[in-house]
């Protein structure tokens, strides 16, 4: 094949007029573009070809402009432009005009303007707006050429907010007659999965179809679309494998028609395809995965010709046999496979067999063991990629045995690394295994001291608080804590006694912590002696001021007495002016320490006393006397971070980019406290950075309006502790149970023993040894140090914790695209039929499909229940009336009355029997809601051809799109066996929703009080003079909620949930749609609600 | 199985055609670009036609004095890419018939209309030969027939 293009010629300006090439015909060398080409290869600088870009642009610009200019002309100069913008060059003027020839040109030109379009602008450019309209035009259009142009760019760009506007169309083609138009609707179907997920849901059974095309071209495309709905959800598609692996075998049996073949191998882009789906349903599902074996057998068999493609199917192949569940037959083919890869000679296929190996390893480590010598071959491999991936290989299967051996290779060609990327990667894995298998302390200390050198400060911030924390947390025994830290110091002091000056910033601090925390353990350290160390690194100039001020730290800590108190004063007397606001601050502690032997002792004595958890008031409660005395006097209550941040936003003219920059406050602070004091402490501060959030999360029943109060009263802080503590309790184990490990590693039978060959070198002979220590197939279960006999050095505790913070952060920023995706797998979870998700959202309740034993829903008896009603509730809103289940003798059915304050669910029992049934009992339970019973007396016993109605009351305890209460009915019948059957129910979280009645001033107070909060663009009912009002007025009608005030653009909503938690709704009209932002004080709220306003405003 | 971008390069480095299948600033694309141009540049022959950069997987071809280059995720198959690569030569090399570096400096937008058949939102749209060359053929058709008739306006190429 390197033949094709064989005639590029070197010489090119010399060989540009020549007409007779074949290729260059349609090209005439006259025109503008070649005589711009032409000119750029004759110049020889960089600066003479930016001169003539410019003119070239310059002339564009001018002709664009004009309104003389012609389509075609147009065409002409955007073909220009594209090439000016692929030499780096901007042209953004050219891009309405990009978008004007798609709009305006004939298909000649269309053509050139949407390649222009999807070459110049991305997603979220606001032009794309102005190409919807032609979009539309054009899917409408009577030429298929014009519609395949159109589909083409709709499945590259398109703005997410339009796609409800072209989405009937785009789906309309899926029934097209011309196979080239499904598949290109299928991928633009796919695109739109992609960028907002929630949108095409309701398609869902239309994919199906595309799966059954008779194209095989389409029934591939929609094979995107199922990969990615597999990955998100494999339980949800089970019932599809029989029908992949039917495919599939069609394929590899050479069904398809011959134009799919790809050197001789039949459609292997298709077969790559249906592999990973195939993994992907089979990983940890046994059933599933026997129903492919046979198939995966044959593509293995089938798959023998000597070329890449192959090899890439194969590849594919061994990688879904070792995902799936394992069967041996097939894995010893694959291992062969694996084999043939590391062995070959061909770079690629090496370092693919490289790559499979490190994904198959952990499973299967005998495989490493066989390939040791190749392996150790690849260490030295002349090419970096080949040597990373060994690398890779190396580190999964490290254990206590061969660490040493393995982190010395790793360093070794760091220092030789000079990508960052690289660097930070491997630095942190080195970091990882230093702490999981160190055999000594010496050699821990050691490497994590070449890590941070090397790491430099690139690496992952948590490296160096990981390594401190465990310094500072210890482990098992007393004394090993002592000799680690202690080594630490004495390999510090040497290290400062050094050249300091090479070791960067990040190492220092750790250096200056340690220092200053446990210098004192070594008794025969002077503290002065530190304290001159340390002032050395105040004095060179390449010290950045927070390392400074982690030097300044150390010296509070070590200024005891004598010299070093000398040397403090001298200290903070220079840094107490310093610009460095931090800096000051700690020189100032310093200084005023220094000079107060009363308060040193006090504070400095003590020692080890001050490794205890402090208490602290993290709500700074012993400030509300200060804050409420402000406020007295007039000052502006607090407001955070990203509350001024919109504001500052509202405030600029012309914003179009409403929400801009929710910073996350909770994770600032928290780095912040992480950074200067390793210790517990730092996580509980974290949380109290979202005080302001949390306030409301458990607190009080009653609605408080007065925000001000709220804010730094005491009842709120003592709602918030709350919170703190479940999520320490959720804290998740960081060991994992070895249990899992196990059985993956006893799953293959014990390997037989490595053929190795004598002739080796010696010393590769050694370092294979080394390096393969423990990978026998008896210690096999234990390859992953997950149950080494010894147990793991160093746990890791920092992982786990940092993590708690991380939802209360997450509501804080969360983009549009998150929330679609949170809609989009709540709606999967819940309802995977299509036809639940629109009767549910119709506000009427489907319980067929959990329904258990359901015979006779249209017995006459259904219709004349809401006569059963009682009279207080006959008068309000009930929902239709759902059967539930039923028994022998009774039928249940159910109906919710929204009243004001509350929510009654209400339980008809009908006994369709003539006698009485006793001992009636009904439980409901439900994980998202409070039941509580609401009837006087519980009903006991039914008579004959009678109906007793059962009243609970509901509130929400955890929000989520649809609640659901489960619920069982037991009884006797006459002297019967005692008959039971089980029912669910479930109701639309909108029927908690009652309007709140708010002011604007209060609206605004309450507004900063809550920061779970959610935004996303809303379809605009479009059809009145007033669209926001009719909007709101429809979301007002649907959702019962309250229109607070709508001023211009703008308007503001408020609702609350039961009994009392408000959320609120701010709308704007933005860009043709409604940009809503809800926020409330609970956390999964604003989520749902906006996915029931999304729900109302499609169907309306 | 999603490409990242493709990138088309002269050995003397020169870009000759760019598609992002990813939304980045342009700013990030020329960094990306000269980076990659360079990184490709210096690699032997006898190396793999993949490297890895960044969090990427780069896979690369060099066909005469061409190189073709694509990004794709960890995870994704490098030598299935490395055929995506030839696919797309071989639609080039069919399309203007034996295909040489000229012919894709001059008719660059040709160029893309083949990959944009080919490969549609960084995934494999058809990998039949023939359907992309018939489909390619046919919008060529109309804007024959088209071009035609615009020919016969006088003075259209003067401005």
């Amino acid at each position: 094949m390197s033949d094709v293009v064989e005639k590029t010629l070197t010489a090119l300006p010399s060989l540009l007029s020549l007409d007779s090439q074949p290729g260059s015909t349609k090209l005439s060398s006259t025109s503008k573009l070649g005589s711009l080409i032409r000119g750029i290869t004759e110049l020889t600088s960089k600066h003479e070809e930016e001169k003539l870009i410019q003119r070239e642009l310059v002339s564009i610009k001018e002709q664009v402009s004009s309104p003389n200019t012609s389509m075609r002309q147009m065409k002409d100069l955007m073909v220009r432009a594209i090439y000016c913008e692929m030499l780096g060059y901007e042209a953004s003027f050219s891009y309405i005009h990009a978008i004007k020839l798609a709009q305006q040109g004939t298909a000649l030109e269309k053509r050139v303007g949407y390649l222009a379009v999807s070459l110049f602008l991305n997603e979220s450019h606001e032009l794309l707006l102005l190409l919807v309209n032609t979009v539309l035009k054009d899917l409408q259009s009577t030429n298929l050429i014009e519609v395949c142009m159109a589909l083409t760019v709709v499945s590259q760009i398109f703005p997410k907010d339009m796609i409800p506007a072209i989405l009937p169309l785009v789906e309309e083609k899926l029934n097209h007659p011309k196979e080239i138009i499904r598949r290109k609707a299928v991928l633009a179907l796919y695109k739109f999965y992609l960028i907002a997920p929630n949108q095409v849901q309701h398609i869902h059974s239309k994919f199906r179809l595309a799966l059954c095309d008779r194209d095989p071209g389409v029934m591939t495309a929609s094979l995107h679309i199922y990969l990615q709905m597999i990955q998100e959800n494999p339980e949800g598609y089970k019932d599809l494998t029989t029908s992949f692996v039917t495919i599939l075998k069609q394929v590899v049996g050479g069904k398809l028609p011959m134009d799919f073949n790809y050197r001789s191998v039949p459609a292997p882009w298709l077969q790559i395809q249906l592999l990973r789906i195939l993994s992907l349903l089979g990983k940890n599902d046994q059933s599933t995965s026997e129903i492919m074996y046979e198939v995966l057998d044959e593509s293995l068999q089938r798959a023998e010709m000597n070329h890449n493609i192959t090899y890439a199917i194969l590849y594919e192949c061994v990688k879904c046999i070792y995902t799936i569940h394992p069967k041996s037959e097939l894995l010893e083919k694959a291992a062969k496979c694996i084999g043939n890869f590391v062995l070959s000679p061909k770079m690629n296929l090496k370092y693919l067999g490289l790559k499979a190996l490190t994904y198959v390893v952990q499973q299967d480590p005998k495989l490493a063991l066989q390939h040791q010598m190749t392996i150790i071959e690849c260490l030295d491999h002349y090419d970096l990629l080949i040597k990373r991936e060994t690398l890779e290989l190396l580190f999964r299967i490290t254990n206590a045995q061969n660490v040493t051996v393995i982190v010395e290779k790793m360093l070794e060609f760091l220092s030789t690394s000079k990508d960052d990327y690289t660097t930070t990667d491997l630095v942190g894995k080195v970091a990882e295994l230093a702490e999981k298998y160190a055999p000594d302390n010496e050699w821990f200390i050691e490497t994590m001291n070449t890590v941070f050198s090397v790491g430099g400060d690139t690496m992952q911030p948590d490296i160096p608080n990981n390594f401190l924390k465990l310094l500072c947390e210890g482990f098992d025994s007393v004394e090993e804590d002592r000799k680690l830290r202690l080594f630490a110091v004495d390999s510090y002091v040497s290290l400062l006694q050094g050249k300091p000056g090479n070791l960067p910033q990040r190492f220092l601090q750790v250096i200056s912590w340690v220092l200053g925390e446990y210098s004192h353990l070594r008794e025969e350290l002077d503290p002065a002696t530190v304290m001159r160390l340390l002032v050395k690194l105040l004095e060179r100039k390449q010290t950045s001021s927070e390392t400074k001020s982690y030097v300044l730290m150390a010296m509070t800590k070590l200024c005891r007495s004598g010299e070093g108190v000398s040397i403090a004063q001298e200290v903070s007397e220079s840094y107490s002016s310093s610009m460095d606001t931090v800096l000051r601050q700690r020189a100032h502690e310093l200084q005023h320490l220094s000079h107060n032997l009363e308060l040193r002792t006090r504070v400095l004595l003590p020692g080890e006393a001050g490794l205890e958890p402090l208490e602290v008031d993290s709500s700074l409660s012993f400030l509300d006397g200060f804050v409420s005395e402000a406020l007295a006097a007039g000052a502006a209550p607090y407001k955070p971070p990203h509350q001024r941040q919109e504001e500052l936003a509202q405030a600029k003219a012309l914003s179009l980019e409403p929400y801009s920059l929710a910073l996350p406050i909770s994770m600032s602070s928290c780095s912040i406290t992480d950074r200067q004091s390793p210790t517990l402490l730092s996580m509980s501060s974290g949380l109290s950075g979202d005080s302001t959030d949390l306030s409301h999360k458990g607190g009080s029943t009653t609605l408080k309006l007065d925000g001000v109060k709220r804010v730094w009263g005491k009842e709120g802080y003592l709602a918030q502790r709350e919170p703190i503590e479940e999520a320490q309790i959720e804290v998740p184990s960081p060991l994992r149970s070895p249990i899992q490990q196990t059985e993956t590693g006893n799953s293959h039978s014990p390997s037989p023993a490595p053929t190795q060959s004598p002739e080796h070198e010696p010393e590769k002979q050694q370092l294979a040894s080394s390096l393969f220590v423990g990978l026998s197939s008896q210690s096999s279960v234990c390859l992953m140090g997950k149950s080494e006999p010894m147990p793991q050095r160093f746990r890791k505790k920092a992982k786990g914790q940092s993590s708690t913070s991380a939802p209360t952060s997450n509501s804080l920023i969360s983009l549009p695209s998150t929330v679609d995706h949170l809609l989009c797998t709540n709606l999967l979870e819940k309802t995977p039929e299509l036809s639940e998700v629109h009767a549910a959202a119709n506000g009427t309740c489907d319980v067929e499909a959990a329904l258990v034993s359901h015979e006779d829903s249209n017995t006459p008896q259904d219709l004349c229940l809401s006569s059963h009603l009682p009279a207080e509730l006959s008068e309000l809103f009930h929902s239709e009336i759902s059967p539930l289940c039923s028994t022998q003798s009774l039928h249940l059915s159910a109906c919710y009355v929204q009243k004001e304050d509350s929510l009654i669910l209400v339980i008809f029992i009908t006994n369709s029997s003539d006698f009485a049934v006793h001992d009636v009992h009904v439980d409901l339970d439900s994980e998202q809601l409070e039941v509580s019973c609401a009837s006087d007396s519980p009903v006991k016993e039914v008579r004959g051809c009678c109906v007793a109605v059962c009243q609970y009351s509901l509130t929400v305890k955890r929000p989520s799109a649809h609640v659901t209460v489960a619920g069982m009915v037991s009884h006797q019948l006459h002297i019967e066996t005692p008959q039971t059957a089980q029912f669910s129910y479930e109701l639309p979280l909108t029927s908690f929703v009652r309007p709140l009645k708010v002011s604007t001033e209060e609206y605004g107070r309450m507004w900063l009080d809550f920061t779970h909060d959610t935004k996303q663009n809303l379809t605009l009912i479009n059809d009145g003079e007033e669209p926001l009002t009719d909007t709101l007025t429809v979301l007002k009608k649907k959702l019962q909620l309250h229109i607070v005030e709508i001023i211009g653009m703008e308007g503001i909503v408020a609702c609350r949930l039961l009994p009392d938690q408000p959320c609120l709704m701010h709308c704007r009209l933005h860009a043709g749609s409604l940009a809503v932002w809800m926020r409330s004080s609970l956390p999964d709220l604003p989520d749902c609600l906006m996915y029931h306003c999304q729900r109302s405003l499609t169907e309306h | 199985m999603t490409m990242q971008f493709m990138l088309l390069f002269s050995r003397q480095g020169k870009l000759r055609l760019q598609k992002w299948y990813v939304p980045l600033s342009d700013k990030e694309k020329k960094k990306i670009t000269r980076e990659l141009v360079q990184t490709v540049l210096a690699r032997k022959p006898k190396m793999c036609s993949f490297l890895e950069w960044r969090d990427l997987k780069i896979v690369y071809k060099r066909y005469a004095s061409l190189y073709f280059c694509c990004a794709i995720e960890d995870q994704d198959n490098e030598l299935i890419t490395l055929e995506i690569i030839h696919r797309y030569v071989e639609l080039l090399d069919k399309y203007f018939g034996s295909v040489c570096e000229l012919d894709i400096i001059f008719n660059f937008e040709k160029a893309y209309f083949i990959l944009d058949e080919f490969l549609l939102g960084g995934e494999a749209q058809e990998t039949s030969k023939k359907n992309v060359l018939k489909a390619i053929e046919q919008a060529d058709l109309l804007q024959e027939s088209q071009s035609e008739d615009w020919g016969s306006l006088p003075n259209e190429e003067l401005l």
